[in-house]
């Protein structure tokens, strides 16, 4: 059975559309909302509630639609929790119901109505506490009946996008209001932007019949878009939700690209908005009265019923009772009539407005003091109980409600950003004291329910705020001449609920009853945040848009006080749920952050390195042969560098430049050492404290020139290095004339590491001199290497002899290239991070953030004799404390293991006692552990409870998976302790 | 104290549940008690339900400038966990855990505490590193935790991304089975309503305003509804540690900043545990109604507004969709945030304080929920017998002095 008008609507017939339901194939139009076409196939039963799987239908029209939810679309593209009200339809659309086990018509679950009565609000905090540890029992039964929306099983095909705008005047909300106001800004120069939920321009014009200049509105609304579209300093984003309003005038948006343009590349586009001026015309939305068994698929909002005759030319029932308590339902009723449908109205008042009474014919039927007391019908409504105030009562058939109790204006924007609210006595509910700078609500969401006062509203603070923004004016809008207007919800007199047997649902979407709201007070929870809370009340999707005034309402009738003396809960964002995609945009996937790799990298991914993740920076970790596993091709690379020549590609370290006269001022306060008697071309090791007096980096800096130094940090450190001397320069060091810039991407670095190492630099080229006496240990030197401008720096860390040779990162790849040409001559042989590890780690070297954890002093590392005595720097004085002079803190120590083959994990704990039952005391841990080949034999490192003074003694490393592993402590450094060969 | 079980509910329904009497009084201020405590949240309250329950000490008044669990408990995605690195923390916290294990049926209030596991996942070979120290130090102190290679992780999340070649390709896990949620209200409430069945006062709408002293001593405070004298005052504000010291004529080591969260919208079940990833800085659990509850790290600038800046939630969405690729369609459907307050080696405070006879236990952070009735356990002690309990000795403010700070921070970059 069609439900279709014959005509009318802003629907395109000409463009029918199949779509199914629940496995049912049927047609709506383009134009339609997926609600609007179920209801035109005279569907209003779409889901069950959740808690007492009650039979739920259509009852909204836009956001606030509390029951019809669906799952639109499958496999990985599918989408939860879908407000059909808010989806256009489309060809192929697939849309199914999911609360409904095995079927929504026949749902087993809906036994659990039957034990409503036990499952009163908060009935879970009273039960299911038993046996202890139960919980995650019922869990498993309760959590598969809660819930809602399907999860897509793949990764999502679609494209999202994000976009920055900025612009004089934002304007959200495309009704009469927000075009009159974006009409109004046309040729004033100010850059404007209209935004508008919908995909059509209009808001309630489009279910009205109201005339503008005499003709239907419509003939306004087109001129006016025409005016728009035409008007350069105007941007329109229809089909676009401003979900949230945030500082400084900040907001956020969703574009539903798709629903203007089918075939777009993006389906969503995120908007981040930043206006001077904030208009807000965002709408209204009527709330229904509550009254017992008030949720039957059937019962809609009276202007849902319009909407539905007006715009999308659908009669959801034939047979209807209108029930109001104020003059804004008389225009549904007049349309019911006007589309065939029989009509009694039950007004709650002694009489209707003058105008609301002219609207319809003098046959009609209303009942004046008079509520529906009660409804019946299962998964259809079939008809009400009618009780006057004399007592009497009356039962009817219908297969419609609808109902009014009154406009809620949308107020969320405007309370997103903490502006203010008053109770409206006249509309019951509350509206914006618009107290927020250069934002001003109008139109219905400030509580103005006329076309006109809309109208002049719009034109009006279009004009105010063009002139704050020294615009001269544009457009003077001519307002059109509004006739034939519906009556507002004006004469309104509060009605919250009915009182009677039944379930009276306040909250549909989370089964909360009016009882509920009750209980909830008897029980103490008196607070609006509490009722809410306790009482789930504006959880659901909806977010209490459909519920939350007439609880408010509610609750002041039951504790007597006014609706300000409660208040409102907060208003979060979102005003509409919001893609998760969307907010990502394209930092996904490759894009989510940017993974860095060296000049070189290529040649390592040939060689058939495996990387590993270091910061952001891919680096070659080792480079197996065939055949070979990590450990053997570490040994490998280790001993050739010992015997000849190993290469590292260091470019990833991180390299900061400072320059100023106050440089060598800024490095005596970050470093833990003295920087005065550096001279030009030599380097030094430095360790950097952070306040508490813990390391958190260190590395070697170079005198490059009187006031010019190059830093080293650790690789993942550069980034935290640089913005913790930034900080200190910019609010402690104002005073101190420096500049830091960091140069880590410019240069490619490649060591050269081993007794070779000087005969390959030099068969590779160089005008420098590289011999010990010219380039001593701890210096760099600038020249050309292979004919490019380079600095080469002998520092070590690998304990070998090593020239670290940098050139701009263009060169590095080349240069890389041809240190392994000439260099298989010398047996050069490439090595990775793990390698490195093993190397610096038989030299007893730290890397921080491997060895040091951001709780390891200098004191620990023994490095006592790296902090001045002469001068301060950051830290210091925190490692006067007396804690960190305490002999039994953790200090560093080499590990041998008694086995010299079993290498620890690294993490293992060290104990004293393997026997010893939980809770274990533990005397330390080990931080960097390997097979050392240079030693010949496993070696870790770590710390120990005063271990510097344990050398020698016996210690069990402890590891859950590896077990127990017995340890000597040794001294940190095992390989060349003299430090003979890096000096050569 | 009625008893709440699923027998008198069946007896209330016979009544319609008329006969439910209110969950704690409404109480008014008297002039005087002997234990004040400023601050209603989950910690305030449990602290005042052990002061009367094990300490016998029920002259308590719980002071709240709004309304209970109206600050971070009731804003908290609710992770409860124990395995810290460190021992005092490991202390602390397993005691918390304890107490969570039994709490619903000591203080007769379903708090729905959920031992469905925590996964802490490691990204690089230093994350897994640091997992392995974690947990065998969870192990040897008697913390329950195991680490986890991918396919373990994969086989509790079956959805999460372990492509290798992603960005923080997942290289495994801590895995901490008896850790989980609970529901954030019902800790306040079921705590609230416990105290006050043993006599302590809860008043909400009762700002404090400033703190009486008398020689060094503290007498009393100022508050919204008048001066309210007491022997000892108990301070437990989270997100405003620094508003009451500076009333108190202190100031403390602790920084505020925002913290945000949000939820989806209610899905069928689809994530059976909670899932945290500090590199990448995401975590994510579904509560029992279905909504996925997802967080991050603090936002860097600090500040009193419960908001914090879009672009921090932007870039945890993007660790989310990086991880949870199959999430990329769901909707966000409520964002918000609290004022955390962080002590630089980002443990509590819970210790006396310049003022004799004012103690605070404050600055736990992002990371407090999961403490809620250890803290409460150990301040109790602390506030009846003026010296700490064994357990919180080491969080004393001293320790900012000495230098004897419990540096999870650092230690393993655990947050929340
Ligand atoms: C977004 C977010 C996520 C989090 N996630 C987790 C998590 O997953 N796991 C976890 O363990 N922790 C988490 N936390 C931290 C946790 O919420 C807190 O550490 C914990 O709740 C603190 O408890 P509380 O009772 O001290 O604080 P609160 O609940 O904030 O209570 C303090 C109370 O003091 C009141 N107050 C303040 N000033 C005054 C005054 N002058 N007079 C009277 N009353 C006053 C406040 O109104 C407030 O009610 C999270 C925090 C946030 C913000």
């Amino acid at each position: 059975m069609t439900c279709r008008l014959n005509q009318g609507g802003v629907i395109d017939r000409s463009k029918p559309l199949n779509f199914t339901f629940n496995g049912k194939p049927l047609t709506g139009y383009a134009g339609d909302t997926l609600a609007s076409a179920l209801l035109a196939n005279n569907i209003h039963f779409v889901t069950r509630s959740i808690k007492l799987r009650r039979p739920r239908g259509i009852m909204g029209r836009g956001p606030e639609e509390p029951n019809a939810l669906l799952q639109i679309g499958e496999g990985p593209s599918t989408l939860a929790d879908q407000r059909a009200t808010q989806v256009m339809l489309t060809e192929g659309m697939n849309a199914r119901s999911i609360n409904g086990w095995p079927s929504l018509e026949h749902d087993l679950l809906s036994a659990l109505s039957l034990g409503s009565k036990l499952m009163p609000v908060g009935f879970y905090y009273k039960t299911f506490m038993g046996p202890k540890g139960w919980w995650e029992r019922y869990e498993k039964l309760i959590r598969p009946i809660a819930g809602m929306g399907l999860t897509p099983d793949g990764p999502d095909p679609d494209l999202y996008e994000k976009r920055d705008l900025h612009c004089d005047v934002m304007i959200v909300g495309g009704g009469p209001a927000g075009l009159a106001a974006a009409a109004s800004l046309i040729g004033t120069g100010l850059r404007v932007v209209l935004a508008h939920e919908q995909a059509l321009w209009g808001g309630g014009l489009l279910a009205s019949r109201t005339q503008l200049n005499g003709q239907p509105a419509n003939a306004w609304l087109e001129e006016t878009l025409a005016a728009l579209h035409a008007a350069e300093n105007i941007q329109l984003l229809p089909s676009t939700s401003v979900f949230g309003h945030y500082d400084h005038h900040f907001l956020g948006a969703i574009e539903r690209v798709r629903e203007q343009r089918p075939n777009a590349p993006i389906r969503e586009r995120f908007w981040k908005i930043r206006c001077q001026r904030l208009i807000l015309a965002a709408g209204a939305i009527e709330r229904p009265i509550v009254l017992p068994n008030n949720d039957r698929p059937g019962i809609m909002t009276a202007f849902a019923v319009r909407e539905s005759i007006e715009r999308y030319a659908v009669l959801p029932g034939k047979q209807a009772v209108v029930f109001t308590n104020n003059d804004s339902a008389y225009a549904t009723a007049r349309c019911l009539l006007d589309a065939g449908a029989q009509v009694t109205v039950v007004d709650s008042r002694a009489s209707a407005g003058t105008a609301a009474k002219a609207m319809l014919p003098e046959q009609t039927t209303v009942i004046y003091n008079a509520k529906v007391c009660d409804t019946t019908g299962k998964k259809r409504i079939s008809g009400v109980t009618v009780r006057q105030t004399d007592g009497t009562f009356t039962r009817m058939d219908c297969d419609l409600l609808a109902l009014s109790g009154g406009w809620n204006p949308s107020v969320h924007l405007h309370s997103h950003a903490s502006g203010k609210l008053q109770w409206d006595e006249a509309l019951a509910t509350f509206v914006p004291q618009n107290d927020l700078a250069g934002v001003r609500a109008i139109g219905a969401m400030a509580g103005a329910f006329d076309f006109a006062t809309a109208l002049t509203q719009g034109s009006e603070v279009a004009r105010e705020f063009a002139t704050e923004l020294g615009s001269k004016a544009g457009t003077d809008l001519s307002l059109p001449e509004v006739s034939h207007a519906e009556p507002g919800p004006s004469q309104l007199q509060p009605l919250w609920r009915v009182a009677g047997k039944g379930p009276a649902f306040v909250d549909m979407q989370n089964d909360v009853k009016a009882t509920d709201i009750e209980l909830a007070l008897r029980e103490g929870y008196r607070s609006i945040e509490h009722v809410k809370r306790y009482g789930i009340l504006g959880f659901g999707t909806d977010q209490g848009k459909f519920g939350n005034i007439i609880g408010l309402g509610i609750v002041g009738e039951l504790i007597n006080k006014h609706p300000t003396e409660i208040g409102t809960t907060t208003y979060r964002p979102a005003w509409t749920p919001v893609t998760f995609g969307a907010l990502v945009g394209p930092d996904t996937g490759e894009l989510f952050e940017p993974i860095r790799q060296t000049p070189m990298h290529e040649w390592h991914v040939q060689a058939g390195a495996v990387f590993e993740d270091v910061g952001q920076w891919k680096r070659a970790r080792y480079y197996p042969k065939a055949g070979e596993d990590m450990d053997a091709a570490v040994a490998r690379e280790c001993l050739a560098t010992q015997k000849g020549v190993g290469v590292l590609d260091y470019s990833t370290l991180g390299k900061i430049e400072i320059h100023g006269p106050d440089a060598i001022t800024l490095l005596e306060r970050v470093y833990t050492n003295n920087w005065q008697k550096l001279g030009i071309g030599r380097c030094r090791y430095g360790l950097m404290l952070d306040e508490n007096g813990m390391v958190m980096d260190d590395g070697v800096t170079a005198r490059l020139g009187e006031q010019h130094y190059l830093m080293y940090t650790s690789t993942g450190g550069a980034a935290r290095v640089l913005s913790w001397m930034e900080q200190w320069l910019q609010t402690e060091w104002p005073d101190l004339e420096v500049y830091l810039t960091s140069v880590t991407d410019a240069w490619g670095t490649i060591s050269l590491a081993g007794p070779k190492s000087r005969e390959l630099l030099e068969s590779i080229g160089t005008d420098i001199n590289l011999s010990t006496e010219q380039f001593p240990f701890m210096s760099l030197r600038t020249g050309a290497v292979n004919g490019v401008p380079a600095r080469v720096q002998r520092v070590s860390f690998s304990g070998e002899m090593s020239f670290e040779v940098s050139v701009p990162a263009n060169e590095a790849a080349e240069l890389w290239a041809m240190v392994m040409r000439k260099g298989e001559a010398f047996g050069a042989t490439p090595y990775g991070t793990e390698a490195m590890h093993v190397l610096r780690a038989e030299k007893g070297f730290i890397i921080v953030g491997q060895d040091t954890d951001g709780s390891i002093s200098p004191l620990d590392l023994g490095m006592e004799g790296m902090i001045s005595a002469r001068k301060d720097c950051l830290g210091k004085r925190s490692l006067m404390r007396s804690e960190l002079q305490r002999p039994d803190r953790p200090q560093w120590v080499g590990l041998r293991p008694k086995d010299p083959t079993k290498v620890l994990p690294e993490g293992a704990q060290l104990i004293e006692d393997p026997a010893a039952k939980p809770p274990v005391a533990m005397q330390g841990w080990v931080t960097s552990s390997y097979f050392a080949p240079r030693l010949g034999h496993a070696f870790a490192l770590g710390f120990v409870n005063g271990g510097r003074a344990r050398h020698g003694e016996s210690l069990y490393a402890w590891d859950a998976d590896a077990g127990v592993i017995p340890v000597e402590i040794t001294q940190p450094v095992q390989y060349d302790p003299e430090g003979g060969r890096q000096r050569d | 104290m009625q008893n709440y079980s699923i027998f008198n509910l069946a007896r209330h329904a016979l009544g319609g549940h008329r006969g439910w009497k209110p969950a704690w009084r409404e109480a008014t201020p008297k002039p005087r008690y002997k234990v004040i405590i400023v601050g209603g949240g989950g910690h305030g309250l449990a602290t005042a339900y052990y002061l009367a329950k094990v300490h016998g000490i029920r002259d308590v008044a719980v002071l709240e400038k709004g309304w209970i669990g109206g600050g971070n408990t009731g804003r908290n995605t609710t992770i409860v966990r124990s395995n810290y690195l460190w021992d005092a923390s490991a202390a602390l916290y397993e005691k918390s855990l304890q107490l969570w294990e039994g709490l619903s049926q000591d203080i007769n209030y379903n708090v729905m505490f959920s031992q469905r596991g925590v996964l802490n996942l490691g990204h690089n070979l230093q994350d897994m590193r640091d997992i392995r120290r974690r947990v065998n130090a969870n192990q040897l102190n008697g913390v329950d935790g195991e680490v986890l290679d991918t396919a373990g992780v994969k086989r509790l999340v079956p959805f999460i991304n372990t492509s290798p070649d992603i960005r923080y390709p997942v290289l495994g896990a801590s895995w901490q089975p008896r850790a989980g949620i609970a529901r954030h209200d019902a800790v306040a409430w079921g705590y609230a309503r416990a105290a006050d069945s043993l006599g302590v006062d809860i008043i909400e709408n009762c700002e404090v305003t400033g703190v009486r002293r008398d020689n060094g001593k503290v007498t009393g405070v100022e508050t919204t509804r008048g001066v309210i004298e007491a022997d000892r005052v108990g301070v437990v504000v989270a997100g405003h540690a620094g508003v009451l010291a500076e009333m108190a004529g202190f100031r403390l080591p602790i920084e505020s900043h925002p913290l945000q969260a949000l939820v989806s919208e209610p899905l069928k079940p689809i994530l059976d545990t909670v899932v945290m990833s500090n590199a990448i800085h995401v975590y994510v659990s579904q509560s029992d109604k279905g909504e996925l509850v997802i967080g991050a790290g603090v936002d860097s600038y600090t500040g009193y507004g419960q908001r914090g800046s879009f672009q921090t939630m932007e870039h945890f969405l993007s660790a989310l969709i990086e991880l949870y690729p199959i999430f990329s369609r769901l909707r966000m459907l409520r964002h918000w945030g609290g004022i955390v307050d962080t002590a630089p080696d980002a443990s509590p405070i819970i210790s006396s304080t310049p003022v004799d006879g004012l103690f605070f236990n404050v600055g736990w952070g992002t990371g407090g929920f999961k403490a809620t009735p250890g803290s409460g356990w150990v301040f109790a002690h602390t506030l009846a017998t003026g010296t700490p309990h064994e357990i919180n000795a080491p969080f004393s403010l001293e320790r900012f002095h000495s230098g004897a700070l419990v540096d999870e921070h650092g230690a393993a970059a655990v947050a929340h």
